[in-house]
């Protein structure tokens, strides 16, 4: 992949923390969610996100989209396009350069027929392009007049990659888009992002499955409690641990079915008692006095990213 | 077709079997506290007349009443009598029970329905607009005032509003439901309507609040969840997000909260009507309640239970014609 191409979406020290009342009585704290994130995506490419539940991987996509909750604050920068990202720059964006697959049926609105609502608010309506999209993800001709809680769980989650397909975006985010289709589903939907890609556009796939992912993203970047450890190539998961930079990294492989299904032990940190230096470093079995107190910076080591003092 | 026709049956007999049993049972129930209450409709019927009766006319009376009758075999007399068409004759008004029923319900229903329709329409424009401009000064100021309506009582409201607006500004007239000293068929539409305005705004302002809080939040539920979330990121407008998926998913508990208000919507327009002397339905069954009317308040009982069910009734149909959900479970 040719590196001198612009990025299209480039983030950095992105950090999102949400102000939260105690539980008793009105004393304010803040939530650090997301911290010191650094990602940045190409045209042409597909970069997948992956980590465990709760590493803050939802909140990155609403955060590039700028619809996270009021209680929000976002710190950081966002480039798109080589320009930096305003809140009035994104809310143009929405939908017509930047677009979002949702995780779930909840985000349909419960009374309005799939068809419609795939086509979204925008006239004239694509109906003939949604019919073929709906094609191809093997939804069957009369999902269109179905309501959302008439659809499995697989056909909703097709539903929602159509209307990101739809909108012809420049950039599309998708957030666990394939858990519930059956793997010839799942396989023509990331075949479907696959060509959006290698038509100059790019895809951040938000997701569990790094097996899937590996096989049709360019790049991974491995999530742990709200920050990138590692940005890796995709052929690197493939080739192995030593490959991998990061030791979360490794333990990610290891801890996959096919790799011995090893877990490490620990949790991964809560949001409300994040520890000084490397956020790895507790479950770390390199850690070292350094580690603890400060955080790594950001290295390009192998043609990845890591921030690991060991890597 | 066929199909759904078949479905409609069905539903109209379910509610068919349960409002007759209902009515039973309301019928009743009524008669029997009318019979352990201290009323005696003799001896208001015998005040009515204005004249002494001997004690041998009295007794023609009681027995004309069917005082000497058993309890239970009154009630069934009675309910034949209803079961054929036969209401009683109020002893207040000295005309049959049916007639005054008729009469008074057309006058009732045009009050009513004034105020359910403003009601509904200012109720839900209301809370359309608090719950978008929610925690502003004008949601703030708007739930006040909501507020405070719902907790002041009808017939105090309209006692202000007849002191503003008839004796004061003289608007409006300060009562009856056409004016005085014309013949009731040289009544004209628009004078009608003039003397409707008053308590059908009075009786709106009773349960507007109601529709608007909860349209309110329900508006804010809408703008919360997760598809209001996804039309934000899909480019829609926050009023694109109104229109396009908030009016379709806050209408329906709307439209039932309001069909299922006529019981409300009745008890209330006995007060408002009392107060401006409004001659319909309400203003029949306090009368006949303070006068020992029993055939009439025994009638009214009975009218006004069916045509609480039938509002009842109307909210549940179209549960189901809105909500493709509860469709789909009826099916």
């Amino acid at each position: 992949m040719e590196q001198k191409k612009e990025a299209l979406l480039e983030i950095h020290d992105l950090s999102v923390s949400f102000r939260m009342y105690e539980e008793q009585g009105l004393r304010q704290s803040n939530l650090q969610v997301i911290s010191d994130l650094h990602l940045t995506v190409y045209p042409g490419e597909i970069v997948a996100v992956a980590g465990s539940s709760g590493s803050g991987k939802s909140l990155l996509a609403s955060a590039i989209l700028g619809i996270l909750p009021d209680n929000a604050a976002v710190g950081g920068h966002m480039h798109y396009k080589g320009q930096e990202l305003t809140a009035a720059w994104q809310k143009r964006l929405r939908g017509t350069e930047i677009a979002l697959v949702p995780q779930s049926v909840a985000f349909l609105d419960p009374l309005m027929r799939v068809g419609a609502q795939a086509d979204g608010h925008r006239r004239p309506r694509p109906v003939r392009k949604r019919k073929s999209l709906f094609h191809r993800l093997g939804l069957p001709e009369e999902t269109e007049q179905l309501y959302p809680f008439q659809l499995s769980g697989g056909m909703a989650r097709r539903v929602l990659v159509s209307t990101a397909l739809l909108a012809d975006a420049q950039l599309v985010i998708a957030d666990e888009p394939t858990p519930g289709m059956s793997l010839p589903q799942a396989l023509e939907a990331l075949r479907l992002f696959r060509e959006m890609a290698d038509e100059g556009k790019a895809v951040l796939l938000i997701t569990h499955d790094i097996d899937l992912a590996v096989e049709f993203a360019d790049r991974v970047a491995v999530f742990y409690a709200g920050t990138t450890v590692e940005t890796a190539l995709a052929g690197d998961f493939k080739k192995g641990p030593d490959s991998l930079r990061h030791p979360y990294s490794r333990a990610l492989w290891r801890a996959l079915p096919q790799n011995g299904f090893s877990p490490i032990p620990g949790f991964q940190p809560y949001a409300q008692n994040l520890p000084a230096g490397c956020l790895f470093a507790p479950r770390c079995p390199h850690k070292t006095a350094q580690c603890t107190t400060q955080a790594p910076p950001v290295r390009k080591v192998r043609g990845g990213e890591v921030r690991c003092y060991g890597a | 077709m066929k199909e759904t026709l078949g479905r409609l049956a069905r539903i109209f007999c379910t509610y068919g079997v349960r409002t007759v049993s209902l009515l039973f049972a309301v019928s009743l129930i009524s008669f029997l506290l009318v019979s352990a209450s201290p009323v005696d409709p003799v001896q208001q019927y015998i005040l009515g007349l204005g004249t002494a009766v001997s004690p041998a006319q009295r007794a023609e009376i009681e027995a004309y009443w069917g005082i000497s009758v058993p309890p239970a075999e009154r009630y069934c007399n009675w309910l034949t009598g209803i079961l054929q068409g036969n209401f009683g004759y109020s002893a207040l008004y000295r005309r049959p029970v049916a007639a005054i029923i008729r009469e008074r319900f057309w006058n009732s229903l045009a009050l009513m329905l004034c105020a359910w329709a403003l009601s509904g329409v200012i109720g839900f424009l209301l809370g359309c607009v608090m719950g978008m401009y929610r925690d502003s000064w004008v949601d703030r100021l708007l739930k006040k005032i909501c507020y405070a309506l719902s907790s002041v009582p009808t017939f105090w409201l309209g006692l202000v509003f007849l002191l503003i607006f008839a004796v004061w500004l003289k608007w409006f007239p300060i009562g009856f439901s056409a004016p005085v000293g014309v013949r009731s068929r040289d009544v004209t539409l628009w004078q009608k309507l003039y003397h409707l305005i008053l308590p059908a705004f009075t009786l709106s302002l009773m349960s507007f609040s109601n529709i608007a809080l909860h349209t309110r939040q329900k508006l804010v539920d809408v703008l919360h969840s997760e598809y209001a979330l996804f039309a934000q990121a899909r480019g829609e407008g926050r009023w694109t997000i109104l229109f396009g998926h908030g009016l379709r998913n806050i209408l329906f508990p709307a439209l039932t909260l309001q069909f299922s208000s006529f019981a409300e919507l009745f008890g209330g327009s006995v007060m408002a009507e009392n107060v401006f002397s409004y001659p319909g339905l309400g203003s029949a069954v306090s009368a006949a309640g303070l006068n020992a009317d029993v055939p009439l308040l025994l009638g009214v009982t009975l009218f006004s239970a069916l045509f609480v069910c039938t509002g009842n009734m109307i909210a549940n149909l179209l549960y189901g014609v809105i909500d493709p959900r509860v469709r789909e479970v009826g099916e």
